[in-house]
């Protein structure tokens, strides 16, 4: 029994970091369609600014925080303007094959400057936000991802519901020379979306990278894993992606416990693809409004 | 005798069947011939053995990316897991020579057989699924099958990989890089034959129009579902004749090469080489191996004269970067890729001196 | 003379760099007046209120030759950001809503060229002109019929307050008694908030209802030009759009041969 409520809380709180870093994945997609393949180095990015301005330049943790997710911020604006805009209005794939060569080209930049090593942040959370569940305890990280992610949750479920930045993003999202006739900026919806994203991005990459310490590689390969946590929520839903990502986690860690542990990393996929063929547009997804 | 067709200087068509020929002029026909003359006639002499081993990768290269050009150039349906279909083909091709002790060219069709038949496993959810997340299954596909080769013990031997027999050809050894390169070349070029005049099919033709438009090609009365499966298989085939050619050549096999990087190495050939075009395909895997060596050649440069000399700094990262750097270079500046500035050159050659 | 809200001096359009549709096209709309624009397909009517709306260029088009004035400033090949600014709104052909979004929220993009402004009068205002789409006003747009889309794409436009309304087709796969409704809208825009429009239309006989003013427009040229009352009354205009016979009675579609068009402007 105590290994079984180990596993469950060992799944819901990775499934919660896999639904937090799933969260601007969606964001993107939801307002240019875009499947980001870059999602996983945008991870590492915000992981690796912190792990810079935090070990090396040795700030103070709230403004490396501030500083950290204000860089993400800047560089997805930035990724916007270089790369994405003289795409507007070329065919998708295009633009996702853009993101696979913007994903190596990231991957290999981070490993030109930092190198392939696993680094670890100072510690400096506070032990109350450590949360008990009979014998099992969470470190205190947990609690905090669980902050922050729902907090983001409940912002950015309101931002697009009811401020009309976000019903405009949206707009573009569903037809965007329907929002380009009616004066909405294109432009900057897109680079506000990929700013946003990256922001989220690299919040989530902090989190991973305290929990799990950063290395380039492991946040990449949980980019990949957005996949079917999203596929499962419905691309375009917000709170999909966190439900999604719980499911997620908690297969993979119960099949890890129970089955083997070398099928705990593919079980993911196969779940993906019974979903694909049973219910497409996910749990939460939006139907294809198809009128000809 | 026929009249000896040179470059029109317009469009001076009148049936549909000129709107097929593989050639369109005379020219072109000529130009091939003496292609393939320096290919088989000089280039197995004149060149050094690292440069025939160049050559056969681009040749296995370019025969999956033909196959991938088919499926996506073609098609329209994005696949993510060529990389796979490819090592299933290349662990296809060793089993059937380990276990079964079958012929090298029983083996090398046999594999791509069976790989067409595991792509169209891989092809069934293109019956539900359209663009994104059709290609969000095939990443589902790559990571099951890499699962596969490595647990799949009794049949694959996991980690150990597998050695194969020497390859023989009609009772004669196949050995060394010379001989790998005339039977690599002379099956892309029947490849390359058998995809220019499917493509001019009414197989052909179906895939396009689902490609431009499946709801209206489904109206057109066209099976899209059948379709694409087979566009599936006839893509896997390609990865797995290519791959298992490829197991025979390298003598052993793990599971280790045929990992995403290797899926998304294909779709930059087929980008970068220009989509919907065979040559393309080939200007695609010629660039992408090319540019593999040289960045390869490149880091040991730096290593050895000491620029670089900090250990642990490999080429996997530089290497990745360049990559990438050049695929996003290639969207932005020439999205339709090589076969487009080939085009330009050409047509620049065609009415040169007098442009326009 | 009333006052020129929007002048076309001679505007060539170019799609491509290689397609030119527009040759030559002059026409002056003033201000607070309905100007119908009329032709058969391909007659260049959408490629012209695209070049005035600047949603050309998404297309590839460009304006390559002559000058197209608001209120005096030139606009043409301006980003589609700044010419909404200015306060025209284009109601693209085929009613295209935002399929996700529920008909608030689709009128609410209307805002977007004074973003942070409050709405609620505005929504009160489209309300009151399309009752018909206010008892949907939670559902989402893709579910609703061809003429609650109508209303609403014309309601989300009004949404910005526009000078000057562009519409294209808005009776396109209608019935009968709503296009009639839409019309009589249209009108009353026009007189109540007095928003100049130019209105494309293949229903000529509506068209020239309600317009004051009348273009026509064939292989990418005027063709002809008058007041509404003036081009029903045109024998052309009454055999080749209204569909009737010179002698006033209506006339079967079969007896319009092609060799009886005089069409004395080719």
């Amino acid at each position: 029994m105590d290994f079984f409520v180990q596993l469950l809380v060992g799944g819901l709180s990775v499934g919660f970091l896999y639904g937090l870093s799933a969260m601007g994945f969606v964001m993107i997609f939801k307002s240019s369609s875009v499947l980001n393949f870059a999602h996983g180095e945008l991870l590492a990015i915000g992981a690796y600014f912190f792990l810079a301005l935090a070990a090396w330049a040795k700030l103070p943790i709230p403004l490396v925080f501030l500083l950290a997710i204000g860089g993400c911020f800047l560089f997805g604006l930035m990724i916007e303007r270089i790369f994405l805009r003289p795409l507007i209005g070329e065919p998708l794939i295009f633009v996702i094959m853009l993101t696979v060569g913007l994903a190596a080209m990231f991957k290999g930049l981070i490993l030109l400057i930092w190198g392939g090593n696993l680094y670890t942040y100072p510690d400096f959370l506070p032990k109350a936000l450590a949360i008990r569940f009979g014998v099992v305890s969470v470190p205190p990280v947990y609690g905090a991802a669980l902050l922050i992610g729902t907090l983001f949750l409940i912002l950015f479920g309101l931002f697009f519901k009811f401020s009309s930045q976000g019903i405009y993003m949206r707009s573009v999202a569903d037809n965007q020379r329907a929002a380009l006739s009616l004066g909405v900026n294109v432009k900057r919806v897109f680079a506000l979306s990929w700013a946003i994203a990256a922001l989220v991005a690299g919040m989530s990459g902090i989190v991973l990278g305290i929990i799990n310490g950063v290395n380039v590689h492991n946040l990449s390969a949980i980019g990949l894993k957005v996949f079917p946590v999203v596929i499962l929520g419905g691309l375009d839903s917000i709170g999909g992606a966190i439900i999604g990502g719980i499911i997620i986690g908690l297969l993979e860690t119960f099949t890890g416990g129970y089955l083997s542990t070398s099928l705990r990393d593919v079980v993911p996929y196969i779940v993906l693809v019974l979903i694909l063929l049973i219910k497409p547009y996910g749990l939460f997804g939006l139907k294809e409004i198809e009128r000809v | 005798m026929r009249k000896i067709q040179l470059h029109p200087c317009g469009n001076f068509r009148e049936r549909y069947d000129q709107e097929l020929t593989v050639f369109s002029t005379d020219f072109g026909r000529l130009w091939a011939g003496i292609g393939l003359v320096i290919l088989f006639g000089f280039v197995p002499w004149l060149a050094g053995p690292y440069m025939m081993y160049i050559f056969n990768m681009i040749g296995i290269a370019a025969m999956a990316a033909i196959g991938l050009n088919i499926l996506i150039g073609f098609t329209g349906q994005i696949s993510l897991g060529h990389g796979a279909f490819f090592g299933v083909g290349a662990y296809a091709g060793a089993i059937f020579a380990t276990a079964l002790h079958l012929p090298m060219f029983v083996c090398v069709p046999a594999a791509g057989l069976v790989t067409a038949g595991v792509g169209m496993i891989f092809g069934i959810p293109s019956g539900r699924l359209k663009g994104l997340y059709l290609t969000i299954a095939t990443l589902a596909g790559q990571f099951i099958i890499e699962y596969l080769l490595v647990h799949w013990e009794s049949l694959t031997k996991g980690t150990m990989g597998i050695t194969l027999p020497p390859a023989r050809l009609l009772g004669l050894p196949v050995a060394g890089d010379t001989s790998f390169y005339y039977i690599i070349f002379i099956a892309l070029a029947g490849m390359v034959w058998i995809a220019i005049n499917l493509m001019r099919t009414r197989y052909g033709r179906a895939f396009i129009a689902i490609r431009d438009n499946d709801r209206a090609a489904e109206g057109m009365g066209i099976p899209i579902f059948g379709y694409k499966l087979l566009s599936f298989g006839i893509s896997s085939f390609y990865a797995g004749f290519a791959g298992a050619l490829w197991a025979f050549y390298m003598g052993s096999i793990t599971a280790e090469p045929f990992n995403l990087g290797l899926s998304v190495e294909y779709i930059a050939m087929v980008i970068i080489g220009g989509l919907g075009s065979i040559p393309g395909s080939i200007f695609g895997a010629v660039f992408i191996t090319l540019l593999n060596e040289t960045l390869r050649f490149a880091t040991e440069l730096l290593m050895n004269t000491g620029i670089v000399s900090q250990s642990g700094l490999n080429v996997a990262p530089l290497r990745e970067f360049v990559f990438g750097l050049s695929i996003v270079l290639f969207i932005l500046l020439e999205p339709r890729g090589l076969a487009e500035v080939w085009r330009i050159i050409r047509s620049g050659f065609r009415l040169w001196p007098f442009s326009y | 003379m009333e006052e020129t809200l929007l002048q076309l001096n001679n505007i060539s359009v170019v799609y491509s760099d290689v397609i030119q549709v527009l040759k030559g096209v002059s026409l002056a709309v003033p201000k607070n007046r309905i100007v119908s624009l009329l032709g058969s397909n391909g007659a260049g009517k959408t490629t012209t209120l695209k070049a005035v709306s600047g949603l050309l260029k998404p297309e590839n088009g460009r304006v390559t030759d002559g000058t197209i004035l608001y209120r005096e400033g030139e606009i043409q090949n301006r980003s589609p950001e700044t010419i909404t600014r200015h306060g025209i709104i284009q109601v693209l052909e085929g009613r295209q809503p935002f399929k996700y979004l529920t008909i608030e929220e689709n009128l609410r993009v209307g805002t977007a060229t004074r973003w942070g402004k409050p709405y609620r009068d505005d929504l009160e205002r489209v309300y009151r002109y399309f009752p018909a789409i206010e008892k949907r006003r939670r559902s989402l747009a893709g579910y609703c019929s061809g003429g609650e889309l109508q209303m609403l794409v014309m309601g989300r436009a009004l949404m910005a307050h526009p000078e000057l309304l562009l519409l294209d087709e808005p009776s396109l796969g209608l019935a009968p008694l709503v296009v009639r409704e839409i019309f009589r809208i249209i009108r009353r825009i026009n007189e109540e908030e007095g928003t100049t429009i130019v209105l494309v239309e293949q229903n000529a006989r509506m068209a020239l209802q309600i317009a004051h003013y009348g273009y026509v427009m064939e292989n990418g040229k005027i063709v002809m030009e008058g007041t509404a009352d003036a081009l029903r009354e045109n024998p052309d205009i009454r055999e080749f759009y209204l569909g009737m016979s010179a002698a006033g009675a209506a006339k079967s579609y079969a007896d319009v041969k092609s060799y009886h068009r005089r069409k004395r402007w080719l």
